[in-house]
């Protein structure tokens, strides 16, 4: 336990200090939803207003953002830079690495969510769900499932160089068709389907149907379900691509 | 007691063969020097014996233990510069001194380690605004902090300046006199000669001589004699350096020649080194 609370507190120290990672994967989420907001948050979509949509939106960009591609990136960087390894040769248990590690981009991303619905009700009145405990299980759900995906990502990514560029090729895409910036009901049909079969649109769903229309998460298990089998996806990944050595060389 | 004992072991990558067969001891408080030119094993050597890699053959014991099955308590006694990788670049030297200190269950004070490898003015440096030699202290400086007995030392001073490799020589004997552990791998004859107790040189992944520098250049069957005979340098290897002296000087002495730039000596340890690795690659 010690260990783990000495790695975290670095974990955040190195995360903040990082600032292309911290400002990328943190605070763009958040810039994004006062930019976006700006735009339509005063229309109406769907019935409610463009606020509350695409609060929802992006607690689940963010969620991608954070966990899922600066998890990946952070972590292939330092793989690459051979700072895993040896880490791996000090008495510091893997285990209590890598929950560290987790620990740390899922607490930043609470923050980012806790900073973005704080957002959505002081500077837009956006409401708030009735069921709180709800949308905490829903963003826990949605963080430990992307963390368990950007671990596993990290089994794809061959160097260091190349990662922002696999990264921000997948999760960019992914947010878009998912619905995260613009509500996806006016998008091809192709593109609905294939939104359909990734975790984040179910996510954003989710988190929406908690957010504004005040259901419980118990009320779409069906959604629930697909963001957390691929989460098991990730885990499984995860557990057999991950490595402590650099891939390079 | 002996620190590390390896018998037999053999690791290939594909079909190539980069360890073949090596055998050596290390008895605990030596320094031993692998040395050996540059895609010999060494790398290989070391990390199969710090725990990163899994051996094909042979037995391997480090501190007792099998370095593919050892636990946390075990990692805390090994140190390891490792010969290349980086650190995290936004830590300060002692920020980063402090959370490797915080993985052993009795670090030495990191403040003693920044001063031991002689980086006090750098303390507050973030590392990526280091120098390579700066850098490679830090490396010791992090498989110091937690005290260990054994130390693994991959290329400690690749790279370096002279006068920088002769402080960081000065470093390691004074690991030495703390009754420190240390495997030491190097292609260089200077440094094996001037650090360890014995010397094994290392050639296309097999051992090829060992034993104490001295012994190393015992093993050398010759002497050395070297002239100048009209301007053309003359090198004779000789078991019976007395007689083929006689026979030179009295030579000479009836011609009316000198014999110019005459020496005669052991040969060096970079002869028998260069000899050993030159008949392996032939």
């Amino acid at each position: 336990m010690r260990l783990f609370v000495h790695q975290l507190r670095a974990e955040q120290k190195l995360f903040w200090r990082s600032r292309e990672l911290a400002f990328f994967t943190f605070l763009l989420p958040i810039l994004f939803f006062l930019l976006l907001g700006s735009a339509y948050g005063d229309e109406e979509i769907n019935g409610v207003s463009g606020y509350q949509y695409l609060l929802a939106g992006m607690i689940g960009y963010g969620a991608a953002s954070t966990t899922f591609a600066g998890l990946a990136l952070l972590l292939v960087i330092r793989r690459e830079a051979g700072v895993l390894k040896r880490l791996r040769a000090t008495p510091l248990p893997p285990s209590t690495y890598i929950a560290a590690v987790l620990g740390s981009i899922i607490f930043i991303f609470l923050v980012e969510a806790a900073i973005l619905i704080a957002i959505g009700r002081f500077g837009y009145d956006v409401p708030m769900p009735d069921s709180f405990a709800s949308l905490i299980l829903v963003i826990l759900l949605g963080a430990a499932s992307f963390a368990a995906l950007g671990v596993g990502l990290t089994a794809l990514i061959k160097s260091a160089e190349g990662s922002s560029a696999v990264v921000n090729a997948l999760y960019l895409p992914l947010s878009f068709i998912s619905g995260a910036f613009f509500a996806a009901d006016t998008f091809p049909e192709v593109l609905q389907k294939l939104a359909l079969l990734l975790p984040l649109s179910h996510l954003i769903r989710l988190t929406r149907d908690v957010m504004v229309y005040d259901d419980g998460i118990w009320d779409h298990l069906g959604d629930a379900a697909v963001v957390a089998v691929w989460g098991v996806i990730g885990l499984i990944g995860a557990v057999r691509g991950f490595r402590w050595e650099p891939r390079e060389r | 007691m002996n620190a590390v004992e390896v018998r037999g072991l053999r690791k290939s990558y594909g079909d190539f063969e980069a360890v073949r067969g090596i055998d050596f001891e290390l008895p605990a408080g030596e320094v031993f020097g692998l040395l050996g030119p540059n895609g010999a094993g060494k790398t290989t050597t070391v990390e199969i014996l710090v725990g990163y890699r899994r051996r094909d053959a042979g037995e391997v014991r480090v501190l007792g233990a099998d370095p593919e099955h050892a636990d946390r308590t075990w990692r805390g006694r090994i140190g390891i510069v490792p010969q290349s990788g980086e650190l995290f670049p936004t830590l300060t030297v002692l920020e980063t001194l402090e959370l490797f200190a915080g993985y052993y269950d009795n670090p030495r004070p990191p403040a003693e380690v920044l001063a031991h490898v002689g980086l006090e003015e750098k303390a507050r440096a973030k590392t990526r605004t280091l120098s390579g030699g700066q850098q490679r202290r830090l490396d010791l400086g992090v498989a110091l902090v937690g005290d260990p007995e054994l130390l693994f030392l991959d290329e400690p001073t690749t790279g370096f300046d002279p006068s920088a490799r002769r402080a960081a020589w000065e470093t390691i004997r004074s690991l030495r006199s703390l009754g420190k552990t240390i495997l030491l791998t190097t292609h260089y004859i200077e440094e094996a000669h001037q650090l360890a107790d014995r010397v094994a040189v290392l050639t296309r992944g097999q051992i090829v001589a060992s034993g104490t520098p001295a012994e190393l250049i015992g093993q050398a069957p010759s002497t050395v004699i070297r002239y100048r005979r009209n301007g053309e340098l003359v090198v004779l290897e000789t078991e019976d350096p007395v007689r083929v002296l006689h026979e030179l000087t009295e030579e000479a002495l009836r011609d009316g020649t000198d014999l110019r730039d005459l020496e005669v000596h052991r040969p060096t340890l970079e002869e028998v080194y260069l000899s050993l690795t030159e008949e392996r690659a032939e």
